[in-house]
């Protein structure tokens, strides 16, 4: 709890000398409690990026709050604002809908407002835009999908929990496949769950005989979809294929196993991405509003070392 | 006195539909099963099914108990991905000193039961000793258990150590005579929980307590040692299931048991449980998670259902089942 003891001094020392306290910019980051894999590695990497930028921008302040869900994230945003009176905010939010009206608020007061990931259901708010690319996501993981079966298949496909990133990311996928001879047997929710994929799985099993391989689309998913195949002792299914980069699938590309030759990233560390140009965007002239677009990469045997990090939890 | 005359009566012609209702719905399951796929019936599938309705049929033996004398556990989903996370860090952190083996397994099984029966002493004491409601006090621990595997996990996934996986596997995919693990505890669970429901004195005190508590302790039933009772057994039992758990997939995350206490909570009351308490029925348990599994096994194993109904369905089932086993003078 060290940056809190540093946030501490920070208030204490702002009341103590007003006079310094106008040198001294505070960015609020509020995002999502690690209630799942991913968010686990965005908790990891915006400590990480905000413990370094506070060595390397000695005039600048964070405030990191975690929401377990929307109410909490706008009451986190709420008290940033009348209390620590931030010069900008980075949010991943929650929910679209919910968050749009507080973000806006602070938009209003005058801050920096550097929306992740998830857009505000209103457009204009934000001044920087930081996301992945989930049309993109769907289409790499599609283009694989045909350079690893030149012959066509029957795969099964495995889908998120019921949103509008899932939605982004089946319809790049089925456009990449269009014409492929790749045959999608059925498609499932699996939650972004491993237990969940896991009987999914087993389900699929017994319902063909035949499956050639399985876009798992999530490497949490893939996780339950590799147990229950190999429960069935079948050895059709020629490969899995999961995403977002989870450093036990990383590790499994680069080791070579068949059943995990590839990966598809959606980095977490976006967060850390957003934080280090709101921090640039705020100490130098440099311009950086806009949007900005983290692309989808084919992680492969290749370059996987560059993708595995070995402290982060996910 | 005419009223109390029809009375015994009246429940004596519901005991029939509520006895059947459960049954039916199951039946008809089966047969829906079967109609739509051929592979439903298979020995593969039906292994699958029972497998993985052990962890919540476990739970929802126990829980049966609870609510029957009267209370309720929020908690258990939570709990159980706690205990899953110490089991797995109990084993990963004793892993250098004893090695991969059976021993390990043992020292995962031991952490998991103290465990269970410590959080169940947990809650049994904050409602009977405390005097809070049960649903207060098993809505928070929820909370703390959510938080705690969270917390250990920091944030991404618990994992057993790769080498410890396939000595702990056989637990949930072997078995004896091609039955699984799972199914065999489950049985005996669920046996010894029917025979303690309606043979033994524990079982008629839950009841008693769980109908009326002030007669209860008129009669001398010792009420708050048998409503604590009912939460050691319960967190015992939750214990046993994260065992079976833990080998299926070696790792534990906050996503883990998310739900577990509402379709444990859904089977007790299909299965014909008074939600209210006073009367308790095992076997009728074991049907209501046979019928919710079931549903899911079927929608994954047929098109033609958008995915994005399934959980309607089930609810539409829930409630048809429950309206099925009602007892109709009961409304007048």
């Amino acid at each position: 709890m060290k940056f809190t003891k540093i946030t501490a001094a920070a208030l204490a020392a702002t009341l103590a000398m007003p006079a310094m306290a106008q040198d001294t910019k505070v960015i609020g980051v509020s995002i999502p409690a690690a209630t799942h894999g991913w968010a686990g590695g965005m908790n990891f990497h915006a400590q990480q990026a905000v413990d370094r930028l506070e060595e390397v921008y000695p005039q600048l302040d964070f405030v990191l709050a975690t929401a377990s869900d929307p109410a909490k994230q706008v009451n986190d945003i709420e008290d940033m604002l009348a209390t620590r009176n931030i010069s900008a905010l980075v949010v991943l939010p929650f929910e679209s809908e919910p968050l749009t009206s507080p973000v806006k608020a602070v938009a209003d007061s005058g801050a920096w407002v550097t929306v992740v990931d998830r857009g505000l259901a209103q457009p204009g708010i934000e001044d920087l835009y930081v996301a992945g690319d989930n049309p993109g996501f769907g289409k790499v993981s599609g283009e694989y999908m045909v350079s690893a079966m030149p012959d066509g298949g029957d795969i099964v496909v495995f889908r998120g929990i019921p949103t509008t990133i899932d939605n982004e990311r089946v319809e790049g996928f089925q456009e990449a496949i269009e014409g492929s001879g790749i045959n999608v047997l059925a498609m499932e929710h699996g939650n972004w769950n491993r237990d969940d994929s896991f009987t999914v799985m087993q389900d699929f099993l017994s319902k063909y005989d035949q499956i050639d391989a399985v876009w798992a689309s999530d490497d949490d998913m893939a996780i339950g979809v590799l147990a229950a195949i190999e429960q069935s002792g079948r050895d059709d299914i020629q490969f899995v294929l999961g995403g977002a980069g989870m450093k036990e699938m990383v590790a499994k590309v680069r080791d070579g196993d068949p059943m995990i030759p590839a990966d598809v990233t959606y980095p977490p560390s976006m967060i850390a991405t957003a934080i280090e140009m709101t921090a640039v965007g705020l100490t130098s002239t440099a311009p950086v509003s806009g949007t900005f677009t983290i692309g989808s990469v084919l992680i492969t045997p290749e370059n996987a070392a560059d993708f595995y990090y070995e402290d982060s939890p996910f | 006195m005419t009223a109390t005359e029809t009375q015994p009566q009246r429940s004596g012609q519901g005991m029939n539909l509520k006895v059947l209702g459960p049954i039916l719905a199951l039946v008809v399951l089966v047969i829906v099963g079967a109609a739509l796929n051929g592979n439903f019936l298979s020995a593969a599938n039906i292994t699958n099914v029972l497998s993985r309705s052990a962890f919540i049929g476990i739970i929802a033996v126990g829980m049966t108990f609870v609510i029957t004398g009267g209370g309720l556990d929020l908690s258990v989903g939570s709990m159980a991905a706690f205990i899953a996370g110490l089991m797995i860090l109990v084993m990963n952190a004793m892993l250098p000193m004893m090695g991969p083996g059976w021993p390990l397994v043992f020292v995962g099984m031991l952490t998991a039961m103290v465990a269970g029966t410590l959080a169940g002493f947990v809650n049994g004491f904050l409602i009977t000793t405390m005097r809070i409601e049960a649903f207060i006090v098993t809505l928070g621990t929820m909370g703390i258990y959510r938080s705690l595997v969270t917390w250990l996990a920091d944030g991404g996934t618990l994992s057993l150590d790769f080498g410890m996986r396939s000595v702990i596997r056989p637990i949930y995919f072997d078995g004896i005579l091609g039955i699984s693990w799972p199914i065999i505890v489950f049985a005996l669970v669920a046996i010894t929980g029917e025979l303690v429901m309606r043979r033994a004195a524990f079982g008629r005190h839950a009841a008693a307590v769980g109908s009326n508590d002030q007669v209860a302790r008129y009669s001398s039933v010792n009420v708050n040692r048998v409503r604590m009772l009912t939460y050691v057994f319960l967190g015992i039992l939750v214990g046993v299931a994260t065992i079976m758990y833990v080998p299926r997939l070696g790792s534990a995350s906050p996503s883990t048991g998310v739900l577990w206490e509402l379709e444990a909570i859904a089977a007790v009351i299909i299965g014909g449980t008074m939600l209210k308490g006073g009367f308790g029925r095992v076997w009728g348990t074991v049907i209501g998670v046979l019928i919710l599994s079931l549903i899911d096994n079927i929608l994954n194993l047929t098109d033609g259902v958008s995915p994005y109904l399934n959980g309607a369905i089930q609810g539409v089932i829930i409630i048809l089942a429950v309206i099925l086993q009602r007892d109709k003078k009961a409304e007048s």
